[in-house]
């Protein structure tokens, strides 16, 4: 039986685009060295950092004004930062926090946020906060295939 | 505080959210300017019809 997988591999990648000149393979060999894992914990504590560790300089500093502004607007709409898991809903909104790094650290330690969401607006900003973390795991898992060539 | 209205905050929200999508979800530059464009239409449009059915439902 035929199977139909997805080959979406560098190796899958550069098959179908034929060879590659010089320099792209001598950038490409370069990106390969060091630590696997820096462009995901990078991207991970500071959006966009990922990205710029892989000279990616539009892609990251695109993802870091989207996500620093999601994140500054959640707070100025006094959104509320999880702190605690003593509820399902609260842990569910803790790991989304969690995602915007050294952002959510950063708040917590200087008090930033409400601790009780009193009014609408300040819902809206609760969901900002949690939406830029995931959108921060997406970019940061993002910077880790160009990192690996899993996409380019 | 930042006071947006309910529309305001729904295309800051499908702003921040589609720049993030195009590029992650695309290779090329092209590809992630329409992706992205299509994710906030989506976003923004989903929200304006949702908006109209719950009017219509709670008339």
């Amino acid at each position: 039986m035929a199977t139909t997988g997805n080959t979406n591999g560098a190796a899958g990648l550069d098959s179908k685009q034929g060879p590659k000149p010089a320099t792209q393979q001598s950038s490409k060999q370069g990106a390969q060295e060091g630590f696997v894992y820096l462009p995901l914990i990078a991207g991970w504590l500071v959006p966009g950092a990922g990205h710029f560790l892989l000279r990616k300089w539009g892609r990251g500093a695109l993802l870091a004004a989207a996500i620093v502004g999601m994140f500054s607007m959640g707070i100025a709409m006094q959104g509320r930062i999880y702190g605690g898991a003593s509820d399902i809903l609260e842990m569910l909104g803790l790991v989304g926090d969690l995602g915007n790094g050294l952002l959510y650290i950063v708040s917590r330690v200087l008090g930033l946020g409400a601790d009780q969401v009193q009014v609408t607006t300040a819902d809206y900003g609760s969901r900002f906060i949690v939406v830029a973390g995931l959108l921060n795991v997406i970019a940061a898992v993002d910077a880790h295939n160009l990192r690996t060539g899993r996409k380019s | 505080m930042f006071k947006p209205s309910h529309f305001a905050a729904v295309v800051l929200f499908a702003l921040f959210a589609s720049v993030v999508f195009g590029i992650t979800q695309r290779e090329t530059p092209k590809r992630m300017i329409r992706y992205g464009i299509y994710c906030f239409v989506l976003f923004t449009g989903s929200a304006v019809a949702l908006s109209w059915v719950m009017f219509l439902i709670a008339r």
